[in-house]
């Protein structure tokens, strides 16, 4: 009981035995969680892959790995072996020092990206950057960088066709994802992440209600951005054989494997954060903090927020074995034509909603905003001015869409849809008698 | 007059060669070891060559130092997904230059198996062309339908990929004990299984997006190629062997024809789906009507067809599988000629796919439904 009352004083009591008080607070700390978390998403990494190995299993009406450990759960672990031990081969043709580069680039940059989300409040988070949100996105697009590289230096032709299509999809869905981002960073008044989750607190609102279109286009976005599938096609196998990371065997496939879901955590827990509420359900705090408990509400909001992250990572492997891959001029068209457009009215319908509902504060002795100290905190009557911008936006956005593209050859699909004709032909001279003739 | 050179066109602003990019012969979705030799200008086709032969065994020439009897297995190795229709061709063929009479009950019994064939081949094109597009479940969805056929063959030939199915004259033994409740339990699970994968596919937007308008062909164009089969009637041909030569027992059988409009790679998932529900049909119908009785014609102690030259062909699940066959009056053949439909069928490779992307070809090659071991022979 002790520990889950009061802050973890014994560790830093053990620890003040060897440094000062400073050194704890801007160095150990820090180390320890940053070990911490690193650890956690490695062993994630292992361990998503025998969750989706599993899923996927049960889908498709197989039972996924068994043999190693019970229900296979030590397969990931053997697979590791095996890659660990696996040759390093490198091309004779290919870049050396480029291509030996490249999977660190990509593990690392996944990796950084881990410093500023807030897992939980208190100790739950590493740094809470004021421009956390900024660094995620600027961080998370180094990764684009060693996919070109790896597809460069691998000198095969579908590693850089696969290296081509990462970086021309990554960069015009990181302009999606951004501008999604904002109408929820206009409710919230800050770019931490740390602030963005407590706005939604104080506000006692999951941001996805008020940004129902922000929250798709993002969630689209971001599932592109990780080169997901339906999204897949820089490593689309069927086509690019495995894309930018065809040359690459062994450790440093595993890395860029790591990579890929290192990249997708990360799009889920700003997902969670920005749009779900990050850490805060309702009646945690009340429940727990409010008693005195602080280490458990710090434990609890930690399993909200990780139980909110396996959702929307079950999402990502629902769509993967659900759906066919998109072709690459039908990626651009839906990233160029579709979420774009939709960000910029989203922005300017969240704009115009904060507006109406500061307007309207005030007027005729209607109250909308409680207080604005942390982001929005609005009366029930603001939030229902919110909630209706939020699901015009919605309609207006598809109403638009769909007239603008209307005449696109890909839009139609369902009139295309044709139905065969059934023939019954007339029936020619057998070419073997189907009756024995009598003797 | 004064010409003023404008940089307008693409050579001279952006004066890139085209890439030559190698698609196999080890490649995941060439289906074996095709190669496709592409000239891409970005990812847009605009030369293609098909490279084949990897797989080449001779077949036609050992055919020339076997006995009649001991070619069926060779058959089974040309199109190995359809092993019992393509050994149908070879068996018919040889009792149609002996003037052999086969017993009904053997007839209708090939007629089951062939058509269950033809739905095992069908399944096995989904499941791989719904995984070259990316829809990975399909692929082991289809592949459990087609387990439950797999079996019925184990059971009565004994081999589930390569059966040698029969025999000149008729069959090794007649169907097992429970062959009819087999086949009826497949039959009667299968459409609600066919329609679990329309629901996947067919509505599916990007499924819709990969495929309408992809590769298309008009009928005219697929005739002057010879196309046949699925790819065929995908473009609106009516043109099916079963009806208009028909074989085995096809003559008593009460089927339909699906005919595709436009000739697109939709149309032709579209027609291979019917077909399968047509092909239960036809394998329901027979169950009813199978009539008792030997299932082998009394035979000579050597198989030694006439002097002359005979041609046969049968609606394989590709498309029309023919055998031409010159005999010299001894117990083996003096020629032994193959009509491959994959062959046949990858010719229209290149009108298909110039123009796509490289992302089409392999949709493209998938809906053609090619088996390089019938490719090479």
């Amino acid at each position: 009981m002790e520990l889950l009352l009061a802050p973890i004083n014994f560790i830093d009591q053990f620890l003040l035995k060897f440094f000062s008080a400073e050194t704890i607070n801007h160095f150990v700390w820090p180390f320890i969680q940053i070990g911490l978390v690193v650890t956690l998403v490695a062993g994630w990494v292992a361990y998503a892959t025998y969750l989706e190995r599993k899923i996927s299993a049960f889908m498709q009406a197989r039972l996924g790995p068994m043999r190693v450990g019970p229900w296979g759960l030590l397969q990931p672990i053997a697979d590791g072996i095996k890659l660990l031990t696996k040759e390093d081969f490198i091309p004779e043709k290919a870049d050396r020092w480029i291509f030996f580069c490249a999977p660190y680039i990509a593990v690392a940059a996944a990796f950084i990206t881990f410093a500023v989300i807030p897992f939980a409040p208190d100790w739950g988070v590493i740094t809470d950057v004021n421009i956390g949100l900024l660094f995620v996105l600027a961080v998370s697009s180094v990764g684009v960088l060693a996919l070109i590289l790896a597809g460069w230096s691998s000198n095969s032709k579908y590693s850089l066709l696969g290296a081509l299509r990462s970086s021309a999809q990554m960069i015009s869905y990181e302009v999606a994802m951004g501008l999604s981002l904002i109408g929820a960073l206009m409710f919230a008044r800050t770019l931490s992440l740390s602030g963005i989750v407590s706005a939604q607190q104080g506000d006692s609102v999951w941001y996805f209600v008020y940004q129902p279109l922000g929250f798709l286009i993002f969630l689209v976005s971001g599932i592109a951005e990780n080169n997901r599938a339906p999204f897949d096609l820089p490593e689309a196998e069927s086509e690019l054989v495995a894309g930018f990371h065809t040359e690459y065997s062994g450790f440093r496939w595993s890395l860029f494997f790591m990579a890929e879901y290192a990249a997708m955590v990360i799009v889920s827990a700003v997902a969670v954060t920005v749009y779900l509420g990050g850490w805060y359900a309702p009646f945690v705090y009340r429940l727990t903090e409010a008693n005195g408990y602080h280490n458990l509400y710090v434990i609890v909001s930690l399993l909200v927020f990780l139980a909110k992250l396996g959702a929307i990572l079950y999402l990502y492997f629902w769509l993967r074995w659900t759906l066919p891959r998109f072709r690459y001029d039908q990626l651009m068209d839906i990233g160029w034509k579709w979420l774009i457009p939709s960000a910029l009215i989203n922005i300017t319908l969240s704009a115009l909603a904060i507006f109406v509902v500061q307007a309207l504060d005030g007027w005729r002795g209607i109250k909308t905003i409680q207080s604005l100290a942390s982001g929005l905190d609005l009366t029930a009557t603001g939030k229902a001015v919110m909630i209706v911008f939020g699901l015009l936006g919605l309609g207006i956005t598809g109403l638009l869409l769909a007239r603008l593209n209307w005449r696109s050859r890909d839009f139609n699909l369902k009139s295309q849809r044709r139905n065969i004709r059934l023939v019954n032909l007339p029936q020619g001279k057998p070419a073997v008698p189907a009756v024995a003739p009598a003797e | 007059m004064h010409q003023v050179e404008i940089a307008t066109t693409k050579e001279t602003l952006l004066d890139s060669p085209e890439m030559i990019l190698n698609m196999g012969p080890q490649h995941p979705s060439t289906h074996g070891v095709l190669r496709v030799i592409l000239k891409l200008d970005g990812e847009t086709v605009m030369d293609l060559d098909c490279d084949i032969g990897y797989l080449h065994r001779g077949m036609e020439k050992i055919a020339e130092n076997r006995m009649y009897t001991m070619i069926a297995p060779y058959w089974d190795r040309l199109d190995y997904i359809a092993a019992v229709s393509n050994g149908l061709v070879w068996v018919e063929t040889v009792e149609q230059m002996m003037g052999l009479v086969v017993p009904p009950r053997a007839h209708y019994i090939r007629t089951i198996l062939t058509e269950l064939n033809r739905i095992a081949s069908h399944l096995l094109w989904l499941a791989t062309h719904a995984l070259d597009i990316g829809a990975v479940t399909v692929l082991l969805w289809a592949l459990r339908e087609r387990e439950e056929i797999l079996k019925i063959f184990e059971r009565q030939f004994g081999a589930r990929l390569t059966c040698h199915a029969w025999r000149v004259g008729g069959m090794p033994n007649d169907a097992y004990d429970d062959f009819d409740a087999d086949v009826r339990r497949f039959v009667s699970n299968f459409p609600k299984r066919l329609d679990e994968y329309e629901t996947v596919l067919s509505e599916n937007r990007i499924w819709l997006s990969r495929t309408v308008g992809i590769g298309v062909i008009s009928g005219e164009e697929a005739v002057a190629i010879g196309l046949s089969g699925p790819a065929l009637r995908g473009s609106g041909v009516a043109w099916d062997i079963r009806k208009s030569r028909p074989y085995a027992a096809y003559a008593d059988m009460d089927f339909d024809i699906p005919l595709g409009e436009n000739g697109d790679t939709y149309d032709r998932y579209l027609v291979r789906l019917e077909e399968m529900r047509q092909s239960r049909r036809i394998v329901v119908q027979a169950l009813d009507n199978l009539p008792d009785g030997p299932v082998n014609a009394k035979l000579p102690k050597i198989v030694k067809p006439p002097v002359g030259d005979y041609y046969h062909s049968i609606e394989g699940p590709k498309g029309e599988i023919g055998c031409y066959l010159v005999s010299d009056g001894t117990a083996q053949p003096w020629r032994m000629r193959v009509r491959p439909p994959s062959l046949i069928n990858l010719q229209a490779l290149k009108n298909l796919c110039l123009g796509h992307l490289v992302a089409d070809v392999v949709a493209i090659i998938g809906t053609l439904d090619i088996v390089l071991g019938e490719i090479d022979r």
